[in-house]
């Protein structure tokens, strides 16, 4: 097992890059007095961030990734989390076969 | 530090719900943390590297990112203003969580610990009760244990794994933030937020690319929520 030096300083570069974006949302004031339409916006940031995040494997990838994902949702609407997954999974392991 | 019997008997209780609510994210992360290894060790890091990464990151979408970039020597200052890119979107999940949270003193600690799977568990877990530190830790630990151990796996399993698409491995990810969202569906606005970041996390994916993305999707969402809400009426 080595550890280059070089790449231990990138690896705490990632690190504190990672760190600040984790802490700043805690620093920023804790009472906003927020209107209507912007306690919306924040409402919306859980789903927002999680849609934005899978998009490009939701509707940029290819028409099995995009058919695994609606057969997906289908079945998180009936299934617990981990039979999201499971039914995700085996949908694009058996849409690969075409 | 003196803790009376009823207050460790209620932790206990929310650290063992935080661990048992964290499972479906600590199995979905298993090959991801394979893959992620596998390919560490294909780019030329150790075993150690890979490891010190996911215990030091611990930020899944960078690390992956991260692996691209990878070169001897590594290019630190893209490696850094990348992770930050990609990791903008824990701003925007801090600011949320932190209205909901009760960790006090320990906050600037324990939010090292943040990431997509607990965050969004801890949201849903809001809309009932406040989120606890040992809810918040129940979580974490297994969570970054597993997370790192899956690493080292795949790091010294390396290629004997194969192209993880064959299982579907590189889709479980998907999968999981899929059923993650249902949990947080509240009707027709959650729809047309959803609807709204990810037709504009696909476009900038497709012109801009990553991982703009995940920013450009995020802020959609919001306003397309923020524009559709009805004044005053919530």
């Amino acid at each position: 097992m080595s550890l280059d030096p070089q790449a231990l300083f990138a690896i705490l570069a990632m690190m504190g890059a990672t760190y600040l974006t984790r802490v700043a949302g805690f620093l920023l004031p804790a009472r906003l007095d927020l209107s209507p339409r912007m306690q919306a916006a924040f409402e919306a940031i859980p789903a927002a961030v999680l849609v934005a995040v899978i998009a490009p494997s939701l509707l940029a990838t290819g028409w099995r990734e995009t058919l695994a994902s609606l057969i997906a949702a289908l079945a998180a609407t009936r299934l617990p989390l981990i039979g999201v997954v499971l039914v995700g999974v085996a949908a694009i392991v058996a849409l690969r076969q075409f | 530090m003196t803790v009376t019997a009823p207050s460790r008997t209620r932790a206990a209780v929310e650290f063992r719900d935080g661990a048992r609510d964290i499972l479906p994210p600590l199995v979905a992360a298993i090959p991801i943390g394979l893959v992620y290894g596998a390919i560490c060790a294909a780019k030329g890091m150790s075993v150690l590297e890979a490891a010190l990464a996911s215990a030091l990151v611990f930020a899944g979408g960078a690390q992956f990112a991260a692996t691209e970039l990878w070169a001897s020597p590594p290019p630190v200052l893209a490696l850094a203003l990348s992770t930050l890119l990609i990791n903008a979107r824990h701003v925007l999940m801090g600011a949320s969580l932190k209205r909901k949270a009760r960790f006090g003193a320990a906050t600037p600690f324990v939010v090292f610990w943040m990431a997509d799977e607990n965050w969004a568990l801890a949201e849903r877990r809001a809309a009932t009760r406040p989120v606890t530190l040992a809810y918040w830790l129940g979580m974490a630990a297994p969570f970054y244990v597993n997370w790192i151990a899956w690493t080292v796996v795949g790091a010294g399993a390396g290629a004997l794994l194969g192209d993880p698409a064959r299982f579907g491995a590189d889709f479980a990810f998907t999968a999981l933030f899929i059923g993650l969202v249902a949990g947080f569906w509240k009707g027709r606005s959650t729809g047309v937020t959803v609807a709204a970041a990810g037709v504009t996390a696909a476009l900038v994916y497709r012109t801009l690319g990553s991982p703009w993305h995940v920013l450009g999707g995020a802020f959609a969402g919001m306003v397309a929520a923020a524009a559709t809400t009805r004044g005053g009426v919530r």
